[in-house]
């Protein structure tokens, strides 16, 4: 445990709150949803917090993130602030892409944001190429590309990785294996015994961890990020996690899947995980337990307010950003 | 006459045609223990059986590909793409595969699948889950592109889509599946090709597609009580095109509004346009209009999705226009 030792309180105090921060968020918006004014369908990251906060935390700003659809904290640990996230959700002007885009796979290119991908798995070429150029420019960023298990049978995949492999890229692919692609279990959709193994077939290491473990992400991706800062290629690391809410707030958590499962996998919160271990070293205390939430809580209170007085985009605002300004000497005629 | 939705009847036909031939089978991402992202297929695991019907891996690519190996092995797969933007991935292998076996093969075999799709917006699902695909696929030949816009059509249609010996997309507007409509009990077809005049009319002619067609029925009904007689002619194919029924129609009103939901720039409207212009165009008292939606990606906030697409009002006006232009 040699990254996690060098934490200190101050750190640790920050990764527990950036994960309560995402579960208080996601819970908000998903307990909003159908009622009005959320008008993103929410895909709740609870449960999976852990991945998202300690592969994040740590990064430079120009390391660069590449969210998947269960992210929500890695951009709140890139420094995209839960007000902009929720403007998103609430598809206001002072959300991603001033409304044109929704929020949980928005790209923030001055905080090292990626923008991910509604088209499951396409991110991960792409997360590919932004570790090419990395490369290609000698500068030692990394890029940490986040995906799901079923993102992961896309033939984007094994191309991605592929490349990733022979070219020796700066890249960590974090794989976040929740056991389900929306609703198809994972023995439905996968006949092999990992995705781990799955790096050594393109050449460069794979593991399997614990998601709900937020130390053993930190480890795992600290470590890989060291070995791609130093030019020696890309990591797998596949994080067993599972996801509290279903696919999307259409289902109930329980559609399609076993009760007890859900609470299996409660008993191994990550956050409750991460609060009870810091408790017994003594950094966190019931009372800054209890001030933690009340500020997350008051923080999310804020976005929704700032969320709902926002206003929509006008109508104008469709037609901007289709393409970046030209001059004439480049381009000219009617596009349309 | 007993009433369908279109999800219904787009079922009814999955479900007869499975039953009628053993080569039937339908395969795709939660379409048989969840019954399909909205909810098309449900029941049918429970009905026919999971060779008949199953889940498979997120692979679009293998989904579309592996139906393409299965068809000239005898099959008549239905693959299902949730959503009609994910085709980009299936791309190849119904553009260099399903569409070329054919004549690649000297005539010997064919690929006998339907990819059925979800397009288009309304449903605030942002640019990668919006888009109407048709004119992608339009400029491929060898393809045969079907978009249903009632729930009786949707079910003779599919049903002729599983049957013919080759390829089609099939264009299921997710605004659609809630809507109902008659449809007749037991067996019938539609042949794929005929147009249909959904309502008849003298002053203009409006050819629509898909979710289209009803925001130019509705147009066509504010219209008259301007006086302005509009026969609204629903494609329900796009390749092949009933140029007969269109042109009869232009000779007919001297005006023509062609409306899709795709943007208008290298929309399929611009090809009704050519083939009137071409082949009526002593016929025409007005220049042609086109509405669609504009030359932008589909943006997420409602207020910006509204100003995106095409509306009966944007119908109205350019029939308007095209009326004023002769009447001027
Ligand atoms: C190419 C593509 N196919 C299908 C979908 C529909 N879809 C959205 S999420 C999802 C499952 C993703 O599973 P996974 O990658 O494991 O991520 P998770 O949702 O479990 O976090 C599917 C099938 C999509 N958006 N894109
Ligand atoms: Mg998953």
């Amino acid at each position: 445990m040699g990254y996690s030792d060098q934490l200190t309180e101050k750190d640790l105090i920050q990764m527990y709150r950036w994960m309560v921060l995402t579960r208080v968020f996601e819970d908000r918006i998903c307990g909003l949803w159908g009622k009005g004014g959320v008008v993103e369908l929410p895909h709740g990251s609870q449960g999976q917090e852990a991945i998202a906060v300690g592969a994040c935390y740590g990064l430079r700003q120009q390391d660069h993130v590449m969210p998947s659809l269960r992210t929500r904290g890695a951009f709140l640990v890139k420094g995209i602030s839960a007000r902009v996230q929720m403007a998103g959700v609430y598809a206001k002007v002072t959300g991603p892409a001033r409304g044109k885009a929704t929020a949980h796979h928005m790209g923030d290119a001055e905080r090292g944001v990626l923008l991910g991908s509604g088209i499951v798995g396409a991110s991960i070429t792409v997360a590919v190429g932004a570790a090419l150029a990395f490369k290609l420019q000698r500068r030692d960023n990394v890029v940490v590309d986040f995906f799901g298990d079923g993102a992961a049978q896309r033939g984007d995949f094994h191309e991605g990785l592929n490349f990733a492999g022979v070219f020796k890229l700066p890249i960590i692919f974090v794989l976040e294996n929740n056991g389900y692609s929306e609703y198809t279990p994972l023995s439905k959709h996968f006949a092999g015994s990992d995705f781990a193994c799955r790096a050594q077939g393109y050449g460069f290491p794979g593991m399997r961890l614990d998601g709900n473990d937020i130390f053993a992400v930190y480890e795992a991706v600290q470590a890989a990020a060291a070995r791609a800062r130093a030019g020696e290629g890309p990591t797998l690391l596949e994080c067993m996690t599972y996801r509290y809410r279903n696919h999307c707030e259409v289902q109930p958590p329980e559609a399609f899947r076993d009760p007890a499962e859900i609470e299996q996998w409660q008993a191994k919160d990550p956050i409750a995980r991460m609060r009870a271990q810091l408790m017994q070293r003594g950094i966190l205390t019931d009372a800054l337990v209890s001030k933690i939430t009340a500020e997350v809580e008051a923080e999310i209170d804020d976005a929704i307010q700032y969320a709902e007085e926002s206003p929509f985009p006008a109508p104008e605002e469709l037609y901007k950003d289709v393409y970046a300004p030209e001059s004439p000497e480049l381009v000219v005629g009617r596009r349309s | 006459m007993r009433e369908l939705t279109y999800r219904e009847a787009i079922r009814e036909a999955l479900r007869e045609e499975i039953q009628r031939d053993d080569r039937v089978f339908i395969m795709g991402e939660d379409v048989a223990v969840a019954g399909g992202a909205f909810n098309v297929t449900q029941g049918l695991l429970a009905e026919l059986g999971p060779e008949r019907i199953f889940d498979t891996p997120l692979s679009e690519s293998a989904i579309v590909g592996a139906a393409v190996g299965a068809a000239l092995m005898g099959m008549r797969p239905v693959a299902e793409v949730m959503f009609a933007d994910f085709t980009t991935i299936a791309m190849d292998a119904i553009v260099n595969h399903a569409a070329k076996m054919h004549y690649m093969y000297g005539g010997e075999v064919s690929a006998p699948l339907v990819v059925r799709l979800a397009y288009g917006g309304g449903m605030r699902f942002a640019a990668h889950h919006s888009q109407s695909v048709e004119s992608w696929l339009a400029n491929v030949p060898g393809l045969t592109i079907v978009m249903p816009a009632t729930p009786a059509d949707a079910k003779g249609l599919l049903k002729a889509a599983i049957r013919t010996p080759n390829p089609v997309i099939f264009l299921e507007h997710k605004l659609l599946y809630n809507t109902k409509g008659e449809v007749r009990e037991g067996e019938y077809l539609v042949p794929i090709g005929q147009a249909d005049i959904k309502r008849p009319g003298d002053g203009v002619t409006i050819v629509a597609t898909g979710l289209m067609v009803d925001r130019a029925l509705g147009a066509a009904r504010s219209l008259a009580r301007e006086g302005i007689s509009a026969e609204v002619i629903d494609l329900r194919s796009i390749q092949p095109l009933d140029e007969e029924t269109i042109l009869g129609s232009v000779e007919k009103t001297g005006h023509l509004v062609i409306v899709h939901e795709a943007p208008v720039r290298g929309g399929f409207g611009g090809e009704v346009a050519a083939v009137v212009a071409n082949k009526a165009f002593g016929y025409l008292d007005a220049p042609i209009q086109r509405v669609g939606a504009p030359w932008t990606p589909i943006p997420f906030s409602p207020t910006l999705e509204e100003a995106y697409l095409p509306k009966e009002s944007d119908i109205v006006t350019a029939v308007r226009s095209v009326v004023g232009a002769s009447a001027g």
